[in-house]
C-alpha cells in the first residue's frame, strides 16, 4: 500500500483493475485505492505478471503493507506471500521532508514488491547501509530490554521513533545518538497499525450504522482540531449585492458565455480583498504567523461523502471568468472524488457558501492552519429604508470566523470593510 | 602582552597584594633568605623585610597553626608548604582550625588565610612526594580550593585568594612553575569558582583542572588535526566547582571525559561525574569516562611513572571511546 497522499495512513482497495495472471508493465494502473480524501490509482512499479492479489475489494491496509506481488511467471513467491500473511511488516510513513506529491515517487518503498528486484524482506524502507532490517528488536538479539542512552531515548521519543525497531551500535547493542540519526535518515518511522475501518451494518430495524468513509474520518479529525483549540470569534456583515446583480445581468445580456455566478463574483472580491489584507491571508504556525503574499482561495465543496476544499491558486491574479471555470471544474472533480492532493492543500483562506440551500447566515469552522474563513449566506430580498419609505434590495450576509491568536477584531473588521466596498462597488475590482 | 612564567606570575601577585595591604605576610620554609624553595618569593624579603617574609623551621603543623592564630587576630597570612605532601602533617590546622573557626565561633573569627604550595607529581619525585590533594581538601566545608594551570590563571586567582576573608587552599605545581603564558601588565582578578573554556568544540567535553589542563589542551590540539574539536573546561577552582560551566558544555556535546591528576577512588573527578549524571542525565549519549593516575603509589622508575600518570594519549583514547569511534 503506497502513501498516495502526504497524510495517508491507510488505504481502502476499492477495485482491482488487473486480475491474477495479467501481464503488467511499470506504470500500469493496478487498482483504485480510497485515500483519506479521494480515490487514487495504485500503479505498478515494475514489469511482470500480477501473480497474487493479497487484498480483497473493500478491504483496508496500512501504508507500507504488502497488497500484491508482481513477479516472473515461474518465480517462487511463497516466502513473500507467507510473510504478508504474518502481517508483521513494519508499515512505513513517508519522511516529513518529502514534498507532498500525488502518485509519483512515494517515499515508502513499493507496496507491490516486484520480485525481480533483490529479494528484500517485505519490510518496505530501503535498508539503510549499516543495519539489518530483519532485526526489529534491539539489544543485539539477546532478548533483553532495549538498551539506549538517555539522549537516544529522548531523541527517539521526540521524533516518534520506536526504539525496538532501531539497531543499536553501542556496546551490548546500546542504541546511541548516531543510530537514531541513521534511522531517521533511512526513514524508519514507527507507526502503530491503523485501526480497521468498517463496522458491519447492524441487523435490526431500529437503526443502521454507517461505517465511516475515509473522508468522514478526516473531516472529523481535522475539524475537531480546529474548533477545540482555536479561540474563535465571529464577525457578521450584510452587503448590498444589487450592483453585483446588475453587473451579472449586464454581462449575461452580452451572451451566455459571459455568465458568472454570484459566488464567482464573491470569490473574486474576496481574493482581491485578501491581497490587500495579508494579515487575514495567513497561517498560524504555533510560534509565528505566516502572512502569505499570494492568495490561494479554498472553496468548500459538498460531495456525497463529505466536505472537501479544493484550492484556486493565485485567485487574486485570475479574472472572474477564470475563477468561474476553475471553480466549476474543481467542484465537478471533487464530487467524483478525483481530486489530487495538491489540489486540495495549500489554501491561505477558505470560503464556504450555503446560499443555494437557503441558509441566511452561518458560522464556518476555520480550516487550520489558516487564520480565518468566510461563510456566505443566501442572497435575499430585504426591505431597506429609502427616504420616507422602503425599497427592496438584494442583500447577502457573510460571517467571518477569525482565530484570535492571529487576528484581532479590528483586523477582521477592516478586511470586511474592504470586502464590502468591493462587493457594493464591483467596478473597484478592476480599479 | 608580556609573556612570563607561572612562577613570576605568582611572584607578581604576592608582591602586588603585599604592597596593597600591609597585613599580608608570607611564612614558610625557605621563603625569605633562600628566596623560596622554587624561587616563587624571589625578591620579597628585600622589598618587605623580615616581619613580612618569615622563614620557619621544618614544622608544618606548627607554622600552619601560627598562621591560623595570626589570621584570627586580624593579619592576612600566606602559608607556604614546600609541597602539599608535607602539608599532610598540617592538615589538622587546616581542617580543624581554619575551616571550622568561623562556624564554631558563631561568626566571631574570620580566618583570612591562604595555604599554598605545589601539588601532585613532578618527575621522579617518587611515592611520598607526588600526591594530589585536591579531593582531600575539597571534601571540607569551610575552605575554597583553587587549582590554576596557567600563569594568567595563577596570578588572578592568587590575588583573589589573598583578598578572600576565608581559608583558601591554593594548589600549584613544580612542573608548572616554568611554563609560560601571557599575563597583562594591568591589574586583574579572576573570580573564585569560575571555570574557563580553554578549547572549544562540540564533539566531546573534557573537564579538568590544574596541570592536567595542559594535558587536556594537548589532547584537544591533537584531535583537532583529525577534525575532532572538543571543549576543554578548565575548572580552575575545584571547590566551589563551576557546575554551570560543566552543564553548558555537556549539554552541547552530549558526552564527557574527566581528566584528573589523582587516584581513582573518591578522586575529584567523582564529584564532576556526580554533577553530570545529576544535571545532564537526559543529554548523555554515553557514560562519563575518567582518566586518572593508576591506583598505585607513584613509582620512581621513569617508565613506570610515565605508565602510572594520565597523559594526552590516554585522554584521547577516552574521548574516542565516549564518541564510540573505536
Amino acid at each position: 500500500m503506497e502513501a498516495l497522499s502526504p497524510t495517508m495512513e491507510e488505504g481502502r482497495l476499492v477495485k482491482w483493475l488487473k486480475n491474477e495472471g495479467d501481464a503488467v508493465k511499470s506504470g500500469d494502473s493496478l487498482a483504485e485505492v480510497e485515500t483519506d480524501k479521494a480515490i487514487m490509482e495504485l500503479v505498478a512499479r515494475g514489469d511482470g505478471i500480477l501473480r497474487k492479489r493479497l487484498v480483497g475489494e473493500g478491504e483496508s491496509r496500512p501504508v507500507g503493507q504488502l497488497v500484491g506481488v508482481i513477479a516472473a511467471a515461474d518465480e517462487n513467491i511463497d516466502s513473500l506471500v507467507a510473510s504478508a500473511g504474518a502481517a508483521s511488516a513494519a508499515p512505513a510513513k513517508p519522511a516529513e521532508q518529502a514534498a507532498p506529491q500525488a502518485s509519483a515517487q512515494p517515499a515508502a518503498a513499493p507496496a507491490v514488491a516486484p520480485s525481480q528486484e533483490k529479494p528484500a524482506a517485505p519490510v518496505p524502507p530501503p535498508p539503510p547501509p549499516a543495519t539489518q532490517p530483519q532485526q526489529l528488536t534491539a539489544s543485539a538479539g539477546n532478548g533483553g530490554p532495549v538498551r539506549s542512552s538517555p539522549l537516544a531515548r529522548r531523541l527517539a521519543s521526540e521524533r516518534g521513533l520506536d526504539l525496538s525497531r532501531v539497531q543499536g551500535s553501542g556496546p551490548s547493542g546500546r542504541i546511541i545518538k548516531r543510530d537514531i540519526e541513521s534511522a531517521m535518515a533511512a526513514e524508519v518511522a514507527a507507526q502503530p497499525a491503523a485501526a480497521r475501518a468498517a463496522i458491519r451494518p447492524a441487523s435490526g430495524a431500529d437503526f443502521e450504522d454507517i461505517s465511516l468513509t475515509q473522508i468522514r474520518k478526516t473531516i472529523a479529525k481535522r475539524l475537531s482540531e480546529s474548533i477545540g483549540p482555536i479561540p474563535t470569534f465571529y464577525l457578521t456583515a450584510e452587503f448590498d449585492v444589487s450592483r453585483v446583480m446588475e453587473m451579472r445581468a449586464a454581462m449575461l445580456e452580452l451572451g451566455d458565455e459571459f455568465k458568472v455566478s454570484v459566488n464567482d463574483v464573491l470569490m473574486k472580491a474576496v481574493a482581491t480583498a485578501l491581497a490587500q489584507h495579508p494579515e487575514v491571508n495567513a497561517h498560524w504556525l504555533g510560534d509565528r504567523i505566516r502572512e502569505h503574499h499570494r492568495v490561494h482561495l479554498g472553496m468548500a465543496v459538498a460531495t456525497p461523502d463529505g466536505l472537501i476544499v479544493p484550492v484556486i491558486f493565485d485567485a487574486d491574479q485570475k479574472r472572474m471568468s477564470e475563477i468561474s471555470a476553475e471553480a466549476k471544474e474543481l467542484a465537478k472533480r471533487a464530487r467524483e472524488r478525483k481530486l489530487k492532493p495538491e489540489e486540495y492543500t495549500g489554501s491561505t483562506f477558505s470560503i464556504s457558501n450555503l446560499g443555494m440551500f437557503g441558509i441566511d447566515q452561518f458560522t464556518a469552522i476555520i480550516n487550520p492552519p489558516e487564520v480565518a474563513i468566510l461563510a456566505i449566506g443566501t442572497a435575499a430580498d430585504v426591505a431597506v429604508p429609502a427616504g420616507d419609505s422602503f425599497k427592496v434590495q438584494k442583500r447577502i450576509r457573510v460571517t467571518m470566523s477569525c482565530d484570535h491568536r492571529a487576528v484581532d477584531g479590528a483586523v477582521g473588521a477592516a478586511f470586511l470593510q474592504t470586502l464590502r466596498r468591493l462587493i457594493e462597488n464591483p467596478l473597484m475590482m478592476v480599479f | 602582552m608580556p609573556v612570563i612564567t607561572y612562577r613570576d606570575a605568582l611572584n607578581q601577585a604576592l608582591r602586588e597584594e603585599m604592597q596593597r595591604d600591609d597585613r599580608v605576610f608570607l611564612m614558610g620554609e625557605e621563603v625569605a633568605v633562600y628566596q623560596g624553595a622554587y624561587k616563587v618569593s624571589k625578591g620579597l624579603l628585600q622589598e618587605f623585610g623580615e616581619m613580612r617574609v618569615v622563614d620557619t623551621p621544618i614544622t608544618e603543623l606548627g607554622f600552619a597553626g601560627v598562621g591560623v592564630g595570626a589570621a584570627m587576630v586580624g593579619l592576612r597570612p600566606i602559608i607556604e608548604f614546600m609541597t602539599w605532601n608535607f602539608a599532610v602533617l598540617a592538615l589538622d590546622q587546616v581542617l580543624n582550625s581554619a575551616s571550622k573557626l568561623l562556624y564554631m565561633s558563631g561568626g566571631q573569627f574570620n580566618v583570612p588565610i591562604v595555604f599554598r604550595g605545589p601539588n601532585g607529581a613532578a618527575l621522579q619525585l617518587s611515592a611520598q612526594h607526588s600526591q594530589s590533594f585536591e579531593s582531600w581538601l575539597a571534601h571540607m566545608p569551610g575552605v575554597k580550593v583553587l587549582t590554576p594551570g596557567t600563569p594568567y590563571d595563577a596570578k588572578g586567582l592568587l590575588k583573589s585568594a589573598i583578598r578572600d576573608d576565608n581559608p583558601v587552599c591554593f594548589l600549584e605545581g613544580e612542573m608548572l612553575y616554568n611554563t609560560k603564558g601571557e599575563v597583562p601588565e594591568e591589574e586583574y582578578l579572576i573570580p573564585i569558582g569560575k571555570a574557563d573554556l580553554k578549547r572549544e568544540g562540540d564533539a566531546c567535553s573534557i573537564i579538568t583542572s590544574g596541570k592536567m589542563a595542559l594535558v587536556a589542551m594537548q589532547a584537544a590540539d591533537q584531535l583537532a588535526k583529525d577534525g575532532i574539536h572538543v571543549d576543554v573546561v578548565d575548572l580552575r577552582t575545584v571547590r566551589p566547582m563551576d557546575v554551570e560551566a560543566i552543564k553548558t558544555s555537556v549539554e552541547k556535546t552530549n558526552r564527557a571525559v574527566v581528566l584528573e591528576e589523582g587516584w581513582e577512588i573518591c578522586g575529584i573527578g567523582t564529584q564532576v561525574v556526580d554533577y553530570i549524571q545529576r544535571d545532564c542525565f537526559d543529554v548523555l549519549d554515553a557514560p562519563v569516562i575518567r582518566v586518572h593516575q593508576a591506583d598505585v603509589p607513584m613509582p620512581y622508575a621513569k617508565n613506570l611513572e610515565r605508565a602510572a600518570k594520565p597523559d594526552a594519549a590516554k585522554t584521547i583514547a577516552a574521548i574516542r571511546k565516549v564518541m564510540y569511534l573505536d
